[in-house]
């Protein structure tokens, strides 16, 4: 296993969890102002790590230290218990305790760390005054709205002043126009926040906007790692491709021609000889009922398995071997009469496809930190 | 609302539930109906009724603020700790209240009573519990302690674990987790055990007497004297009751449906 | 133990109708409520009873003579009533619940138990006023409860008994236990007990007997088998049982 090259990162975490069968293998490092998205599918591993940061989750081998403490380790006895780790969380459901109202919510820390009833209150009246809902601050939680307990939520996690900041689907549960606004206001808290900020999402927006690197895990281990735009534009999991919707295919390349996993083939522009990642975007698919015969060489027979409106254009999900993403124009759609169920060919042309390199030394990589 | 949205309800679930509410109210409105009223001023001032009222009050209180004191850090760990045995703990804790109360008061003459095993050596000290209000209060704590557990870790185990994950990760130990978190948060389940409780040591009869005894003013509460006065005088038996049903109405009605019924969310 | 001759039973059975069919009283249940001062005794009778009344089961149940004669005014489904003072009988027979006049059928004294080995070290009936002994009696509403007052104004004991049970039985079992110095018993109690207790005298006992009076009920829908027990009880068996009890004549 690698281990990072300055032994002196701000959050090391090494961590190895075995649960029913699964086991979640992820070396992670971080630097104070990082905030780092954390995708990928269920099941790959999300909130077992956020758990395991945050002291919930037992390690079965490995070792956690943030800002010069070693919380967990082969050499302590007793790991640190998240009360003593200096961390803050925020869930997917606000949880706001109910019959404490907003002010008393974020004075709670505070408070439980030591600070007398007048100070923990005053504190909290400033984070919520940052946040921007003090107003609210004598409400009750089930007077709030979504939007509202998740910002005083948010508010109470920082109100600690902590080290390390665990976010779990913050905006999961909220409306798509309030969870838009929230994120805004999140990335310019979390671009403030001193510390290092660990943002589990399903959201590509959420990478995209609020994170300043990203890491793919899939099946435990770490899948892909690098900055947001490095992971939209070369995905290594379909599981990205879809988040950001582009379409990727793995296969084995001779120069420009690309032998695909399923036994089709692919024709590039890009001469490579290995294993590879090929991507093209919906928009280079071209959507035909008899098979094509212009000079696109790469096509493929398929079924559609969706039809829905995105944005100015029609998104068609297709069922071609590997599911295949084409972005049509409305009228073209009707002209096919693309309906769920047609049979139909995708075909794309060779001067439309990226090809890069799988790297499987890759994932372990140390993210590269803004400070370098 | 005048109409329910949902339609009428069914007449075979209106039924039997008056029924069952005819059950369970014509004793006590035929009980209240044959109490001679005009003669309660004058017997409420005998001594020995006064006494036995007093007794059955003071027991009951003293008995569930036992179970608060004990029996709420029980509940709280069978709730919130995972320690060896746990189930066969529970099992353990609900079987007072299968017990016969008699059987209930012969197993407290075994442990507690001259010869038993604590009493015993308490007997060698000049100390004997059984005849004295301390007996009466302990069979009252042993036989509604565990309807006190098992209503408040019911509420306990039914309210969201994840708060008490939410305060540990704000730094709270697990003493401030009980104290601030979890304990306000489960309050009407809390408070739904001390009515069951009370109600429970306000009506003991077969415990008591078999390890406490009857004694006018140190250990015949109210449901002994009602007892006692049964067999001479139906009556005064009546009177009794009657008093002994209206003071615990009271007492429900003072706690107010509202939090009895939140206990059920 | 002579059989008693199909020919009585026919005669008793006919004597003893006053709405029953004379045809059967085999297959038919017989439900007796008795003071519980007669548990022994009468439990012993009633296989004498079944023996000489084949198809007859009869039922017993023990209780405080308040509480059965209670019941039986109430309305109790019962065929005979065995109480241990005049005073409840009376009550029953004051509701006209008895379908005959109550016979005597045997007398009770009163004695003091201890617990085996005697270790409040108690030697006369006046050892009851010393501070720090425990000593009970049944309620006052109970027969015993009643000789058990007299006797001890009688015997000028002052200080109260720590409790009032409600029924002698209930005073013998917490004496044998050892959970109190002595308590007060019919003379009954104090054999049926044997070797767990110890028996002290009263003085003035043989005075303050306790008259048990017993008589089939109107209810009854057994009335021959109700005044057949009766019988029973009258008789020189029953008579040797409740002698071999310690009960005294009537």
């Amino acid at each position: 296993m690698n281990r990072p090259a300055s032994a002196s990162a701000f959050l090391d975490a090494d961590i190895v969890v075995r649960r029913s069968g699964h086991i979640v293998n992820i070396a992670l490092t971080a630097e104070p102002g990082d905030v780092v998205a954390v995708i990928g599918p269920n099941g790959a591993g999300k909130s077992t790590l956020l758990r395991a940061l945050a002291g919930l989750l037992p390690l079965d081998e490995g070792a956690i230290s943030c800002a010069g403490d070693t919380w967990d380790g082969p050499a302590t006895k007793t790991p640190w218990t998240p009360q003593e780790r200096n961390i803050g969380m925020v869930f997917g459901q606000h949880l706001l305790f109910p019959h404490l109202d907003a002010l008393d919510n974020v004075a709670f820390g505070p408070r439980s760390r030591g600070a007398g009833r007048g100070e923990s209150r005053r504190t909290a009246h400033r984070w919520l005054e940052t946040i921007g809902v003090a107003d609210l601050a004598r409400r009750k939680p089930h007077e709030l709205s979504g939007g509202q307990a998740q910002r005083v939520a948010i508010a109470r996690a920082l109100a600690t002043d902590p080290t390390l900041l665990l976010l779990d689907e913050p905006m999961a549960a909220l409306d798509v126009g309030v969870a838009m606004a929230l994120r805004f206001e999140l990335a310019r808290h979390l671009a403030e926040f001193g510390g290092v900020s660990i943002l589990v999402t399903h959201d590509a927006i959420d990478t995209m906007t609020v994170a300043n690197r990203v890491v793919v895990l899939d099946e435990g281990a770490i899948a892909q790692v690098g900055t947001p735009l490095e992971v939209a534009q070369r995905p290594r999991t379909e599981h990205v491709a879809r988040l950001v919707g582009i379409n990727v295919l793995r296969g084995h390349s001779t120069g420009t021609d690309v032998r695909l996993v399923d036994g089709s083939g692919l024709v590039s522009t890009t001469p490579f000889n290995g294993q590879v990642f090929a991507s093209f975007q919906p928009a280079a698919v071209a959507l035909t009922l008899d098979e094509p015969t212009g000079s696109a060489r790469n096509r493929w027979p398929g079924t559609v398995r969706s039809v829905v409106a995105h944005g100015a254009a029609v998104r068609v999900h297709i069922d071609a071997g590997a599911a295949l993403i084409a972005d049509v124009t409305p009228a073209s759609a009707a002209e096919l009469s693309l309906v769920p169920g047609r049979q139909v060919w995708a075909a794309v042309k060779a001067t439309e496809v990226t090809v890069y390199g799988t790297g499987a030394d890759n994932s372990e990589a140390p993210l590269p930190s803004r400070h370098v | 609302m005048s109409r329910a949205p949902l339609g009428r309800a069914p007449l075979r679930l209106v039924l039997p539930a008056l029924v069952a509410l005819g059950f369970l109210i014509l004793p006590l409105l035929t009980l209240l109906q044959r109490t001679p009223w005009s003669t309660i001023p004058a017997r409420l001032v005998e001594p020995k009724i006064l006494d036995a009222l007093r007794l059955s009050l003071l027991t009951a209180t003293i008995a569930i603020a036992l179970c608060l004191l004990l029996g709420l850090p029980l509940a709280w760990m069978l709730a919130r700790v995972d320690f060896a045995g746990r189930s066969f703990v529970r099992i353990l804790v609900t079987v007072p209240l299968v017990l016969p109360p008699v059987v209930a008061g012969v197993a407290l003459l075994t442990a507690f009573g001259r010869n038993g095993i604590l009493g015993g050596p308490l007997r060698e000290l000049g100390i004997t519990i059984p005849f004295t209000t301390t007996a009466v209060v302990i069979a009252h704590t042993f036989v509604a302690m565990p309807f006190f557990v098992i209503s408040v870790e019911g509420a306990l185990r039914a309210a969201n674990q994840e708060y008490d994950v939410v305060a540990a990760t704000l730094g709270a130990d697990r003493w401030t987790i009980f104290r601030r978190v979890t304990l306000p948060i489960a309050l009407p389940g809390v408070l739904a055990g001390v009515v069951l409780g009370w109600a429970r040591s306000l009506g003991e009869f077969g415990a008591t007497i078999t390890f406490a005894g009857n004694f006018p003013g140190t250990t015949q509460t109210m449901p002994l004297a009602v007892y006692e006065a049964l067999q001479v005088d139906f009556d005064a038996a009546l009177m009794l009751s009657a008093i002994l049903l209206l003071v615990s109405v009271a007492v429900l009605a003072l706690l107010r449906e509202r939090w009895l019924g939140q206990a059920a969310q | 133990m002579r059989r008693a001759p199909a020919g009585v039973l026919l005669l008793l059975a006919v004597a003893g109708c006053g709405g029953t069919t004379l045809t059967s009283e085999s297959g038919s249940t017989l439900t007796v409520l008795a003071a519980a001062s007669l548990t022994e005794t009468f439990t012993e009778l009633e296989g004498i009873y079944e023996k000489d009344h084949p198809g007859v089961d009869v039922r017993l149940a023990f209780d405080s003579s308040a509480t059965l004669a209670g019941q039986v005014v109430e309305g109790a489904p019962a065929d005979v009533l065995a109480t241990a003072d005049p005073r409840t009988m009376a009550t029953v027979t004051a509701a006209d619940a008895t379908a005959a006049e109550p016979a005597l059928f045997a007398t009770n004294t009163m004695v003091l138990v201890v617990p085996a080995g005697n270790r409040a070290g108690i030697k006369t009936f006046a050892d009851l006023d010393q501070d720090g002994v425990s000593y009970l009696t049944c309620a006052e509403s109970a027969p015993c409860g009643a000789v058990a007052g007299s006797l001890l104004d009688l015997n000028q004991i002052g200080s109260p008994p720590k409790s009032f049970e409600i029924d002698v039985k209930a005073v013998l079992t917490k004496v044998e236990l050892d959970e109190a110095d002595a308590g007060l018993v019919y003379a009954t109690d104090a054999a049926s007990a044997g070797d767990t207790v110890e028996t002290i005298a009263i003085p003035g006992s043989a005075e303050a007997v306790n008259s048990y009076l017993v008589a089939p009920l109107r209810r009854s829908e057994h009335l021959g088998a109700a005044r057949d027990w009766v019988e029973l009880m009258l008789s020189e068996k029953g008579q040797r049982v409740l002698r071999q009890a310690g009960f005294g004549p009537p």
